[in-house]
């Protein structure tokens, strides 16, 4: 059975996340990150930040949950079991701080078949309350045995 | 901050994630599939024990592509990985990197993930402003 395409080129309307202090100190606690910047408001500010400010990798708190309701779409029909997470790409732009409100948006770039094995590429861009974007993810996941 | 050229190594890192730590990541990123956390059922699903979850494993190579830059978390400008080995709690994991190239202030580093034998993330490659 061919692998199905339906929802190339499909987007999905942005869902919202409040960053907040406490879940940057405990993802930077988490990963081993000691720069204060993570941890102390003042050591923040100092540094130029509006508040406590995000790792980079932070991305995957904020952007992530906008792809489980394009994981579980009908047009996208994902074999969950035989999948794993491929590859990753997050492209940077303003920093994410304590007090933003980040909304990411996705939207399906490619479905295709290689060598039995499906690879789905989805992109999410995540913006600012000011509506400045803060980070492009692009998730690769490759279903096996399609 | 030490010049960097083509070709140079950058600094390792190298951490030992404890039994726990799978737990504690799933909480702080909110992915608590249970093939990380719970080591019967990832045994039932066929595999070694509870593995680490790969953006964990990407976490610790943006944190030592930040590091060139002092941690700085505006440094990093881009990571592209891909997902290859499974990565275990209570293995020493090492990233190592290797200046690609440099533009002006900015500094593309081939990084590699590695525990024991096993690449768990490789062909990363990192944009860092120092």
């Amino acid at each position: 059975m061919p692998i199905k395409t339906d929802a190339i080129g499909k987007e999905w309307p942005g869902t919202t996340y409040q960053v907040g202090r406490e879940k940057i100190r405990e993802y930077a606690a988490a990963l081993g990150i000691d720069n204060p910047v993570h941890f102390d408001v003042e050591a923040a500010r100092a540094a130029g930040f509006r508040d406590v400010v995000a790792p980079p990798m932070f991305a995957v708190v904020y952007s992530g949950p906008a792809l489980g309701p394009v994981l579980f779409d009908p047009d996208v029909e994902m074999n969950f079991a035989a999948m794993v997470h491929g590859g990753q790409v997050f492209e940077w732009s303003e920093p994410v701080c304590s007090g933003d409100e980040i909304t990411t948006s996705s939207k399906c770039l490619s479905i295709e078949e290689k060598d039995g094995k499906g690879f789905y590429v989805f992109e999410t861009v995540s913006v600012n309350q000011d509506g400045a974007e803060v980070v492009r993810g692009t998730w690769t996941n490759i279903v096996r045995g399609v | 901050m030490a010049e960097l050229n083509v070709g140079d190594q950058v600094p390792e890192l190298s951490v030992t994630p404890d039994k726990y730590l799978p737990h504690r990541y799933a909480g702080a990123s909110g992915d608590f599939n249970p093939i990380h956390i719970d080591d019967e059922f990832a045994k039932a699903v066929g595999l070694p024990r509870n593995i680490l979850h790969g953006l964990y494993s990407m976490g610790l190579v943006a944190k030592a592509n930040a590091a060139l830059a002092g941690g700085d978390p505006r440094a990093l400008k881009r990571l592209a990985v891909q997902f290859r080995g499974m990565g275990m709690p209570e293995q020493e994991i090492v990233v190592s990197g290797t200046v690609k190239a440099v533009d002006g202030d900015t500094v593309v580093v081939d990084t590699v993930a590695r525990q024991g034998g096993t690449e768990i993330i490789k062909n990363a490659e990192a944009e860092v402003q120092l």
